[in-house]
């Protein structure tokens, strides 16, 4: 994984409606960005599921929370639908997985990225960052606002 | 601003639902879970105090809020666990309808029932119990705890009881 202190790398991605979106869009924010295997995947619902339960604390804290994951937009817009989420779902489609090997979240052998998550602060610095033991655990929200403080 | 960082699951407290004798299982469970419902026959039998913590994931289960204060509103008439019991055993009608159907063969004082599951005192007890499974790094239901540890309750491990 990306270490803390280390500048975001920037990217440009599509989310689930097709519009790009830019890192440098949320200058001045904080960024919580969740890397996460594949729509649809039962480990996937739970955790977006429980994130989404707590966004509205997140952006309280002056975050936003971004999900990436290799799937393409049209599948992030029926995951999202289907889940009944907020999250911008960000598509790392092609090239694939770009972003998340960026940050060290992409797993080759898998073909998608780590359950993995990063904390960015208002000035673009990695500040903190949690990579799961394996793809099955589930980070809890609560480490995350561990690390929003 | 409510504090959702790391803590520990909150002991059981005079404000807790809980049933039965002998050790203590602190349940965070949604009433709209399909897994949970399957997990409570077992659960409920267990020779042991059962502490049912409120944890409804909407955007999985969106009938969970209404079902969650259904029974929250059931247990301000002394019904909670029999209304709980109610919705795992029969998860295919949870309509309001159903949830007035389920209050009159309880017994429940029906425009106080309606009153209280539409309050915003039962809205803040849910969502209480829910942070505080959150806080303790519930990610899916049923979470069980004992003395405060994640309890994976295996098939050996009921036996146990």
């Amino acid at each position: 994984m990306i270490s803390p202190g280390t500048p975001a790398p920037g990217f440009t991605l599509s989310d689930q409606d097709g519009e790009e979106v830019s890192l440098a869009d949320f200058q001045g924010r904080k960024v919580v960005l969740v890397f996460y295997p594949a729509d649809f995947s039962p480990v996937c619902t739970d955790q977006l599921s429980i994130y989404q339960e707590v966004l509205g604390q997140i952006e309280e804290r002056g975050a936003t929370m971004l999900g990436i994951s290799v799937d393409g937009h049209w599948t992030h817009r029926a995951f999202q639908e289907r889940l009944g989420i907020e999250i911008p779902l960000l598509a790392d489609f092609h090239p694939k997985g770009e972003v998340a090997a960026a940050y060290g979240a992409y797993l080759p052998d898998h073909g998608t990225s780590n359950r993995s998550l990063v904390l960015i602060d208002e000035e673009g610095v990695v500040r903190w960052v949690h990579e799961s033991p394996s793809p099955l655990e589930i980070p809890g929200a609560n480490l995350i606002f561990d690390a929003l403080g | 601003m409510s504090d959702l960082r790391s803590a520990a699951v909150p002991p059981r407290g005079p404000a807790d639902h809980a049933r039965g004798e002998g050790e203590e299982l602190v349940v965070y469970a949604d009433l709209g879970c399909p897994h949970c419902a399957s997990r409570w026959e077992q659960i409920r039998e267990l020779p042991a105090t059962v502490v049912f913590r409120h944890f409804p994931v909407a955007s999985k289960h969106p009938r969970a809020p209404a079902l969650h204060a259904a029974a929250e509103a059931a247990g301000n008439q002394g019904r909670f666990f029999e209304m709980v019991d109610s919705i795992y055993a029969d998860r295919g009608h949870v309509d309001d309808p159903h949830l007035w159907e389920r209050a009159e063969r309880l017994g429940l004082d029906f425009e106080r029932f309606e009153d209280d599951r539409r309050s915003e005192a039962v809205r803040a007890r849910v969502r209480r119990d829910f942070e505080s499974g959150i806080r303790a790094g519930v990610t899916g239901t049923p979470a069980i705890f004992s003395e405060g540890q994640p309890c994976n309750l295996s098939e050996d491990r009921e036996r146990q009881f």
